[in-house]
């Protein structure tokens, strides 16, 4: 099913969240705390779900909202907290000019590659997600379960911060032995 | 001139693309790196979809999009817990100062 189908959707409201998602963005890099940016980040998540959704892909939009805007937001603020603001005004390792360059060039390329694409439309012609997912897909579900696994090992090395990673051992006067 | 929707969603792609990549090549703390990427992925998720939209395979891309959250959530878990560590352990979360280090 589309979102098409049902319900005509105008442009103008594709371009107000576009824009949204891009200023958000842009406020995220911006941003002088690292938790103003976390926020800023979910917003981008926000915004993106809503895109996915009128793009017709409202599985994955539910995905993206409640991972992108939920438990991530939630892993930066206790990574935050754990790990403390920190200066984030340094100047750029990489030259400035290079770094334009390389920006303006990779977009010229990306946008000369995939603007002709953008302008097709054709019909929705194959199976459900489920069938897709769980069919032709199968193999991916398995390496995900492996990925999920290494994840929550992740969340325990996060959690591990409270460890010193070199702890001197007190030496015992008793145990000391005269010559 | 008028601009179908994968066209306005196309130009929100790049858009999202350049500042992520702007920042890749500008940012040296190690927690706002993770910021970036997160942004990068999302502009590639999008992207996503829109292949989809553009060939007629929007299921096809959905499942692909899915596995993409899953492995990009798992990348900034790890990434975070070894930005934490590196901050609990060489007090710092700076690139520049950690490329300084000797073991």
């Amino acid at each position: 099913m589309t979102v098409e189908s049902s319900i005509e959707v105008p442009g103008v409201l594709y371009f107000i969240i576009v824009i949204n998602a891009v200023l958000s963005a842009l406020q995220a890099i911006r941003a002088s705390r690292l938790l103003a940016s976390a926020f800023w980040l979910a917003g981008v998540s926000v915004w993106t779900s809503m895109i996915l959704y009128l793009l017709g892909a409202p599985e994955v939009a539910v995905i993206e909202l409640s991972v992108g805007a939920g438990l991530v937001t939630v892993l930066f603020a206790f990574a935050i907290s754990i790990a403390g603001e920190a200066t984030l005004d340094l100047p750029s390792l990489i030259p400035k000019p290079l770094t334009w360059v390389l920006f303006i060039l990779v977009l010229l390329l990306l946008g000369w590659l995939a603007w002709p694409v953008s302008g097709a439309n054709p019909p929705l012609t194959e199976p459900a997600y489920a069938d897709v997912l769980w069919g032709q897909r199968s193999l991916d579900m398995w390496m995900q379960i492996a990925i999920i696994f290494a994840g929550a090992l992740g969340v325990l090395g996060l959690l591990a911060e409270g460890k010193s990673p070199i702890r001197k051992r007190p030496q015992q006067p008793d145990q000391e032995v005269e010559p | 001139m008028t601009w179908s929707v994968l066209q306005i969603v196309f130009v929100g792609v790049l858009g999202l693309f350049a500042i992520g990549l702007y920042g890749l090549l500008v940012t040296r703390n190690l927690i706002k790196i993770v910021v970036v990427l997160q942004i990068l992925v999302k502009s590639t998720l999008i992207a996503l979809v829109l292949a989809g939209k553009a060939s007629g395979q929007i299921n096809l891309s959905q499942s692909l999009v899915t596995t993409v959250i899953v492995v990009d959530t798992v990348v900034a878990v790890i990434a975070l817990a070894l930005a934490v560590q590196v901050q609990v352990r060489c007090g710092t979360l700076d690139l520049k100062d950690l490329s300084k280090l000797r073991g």
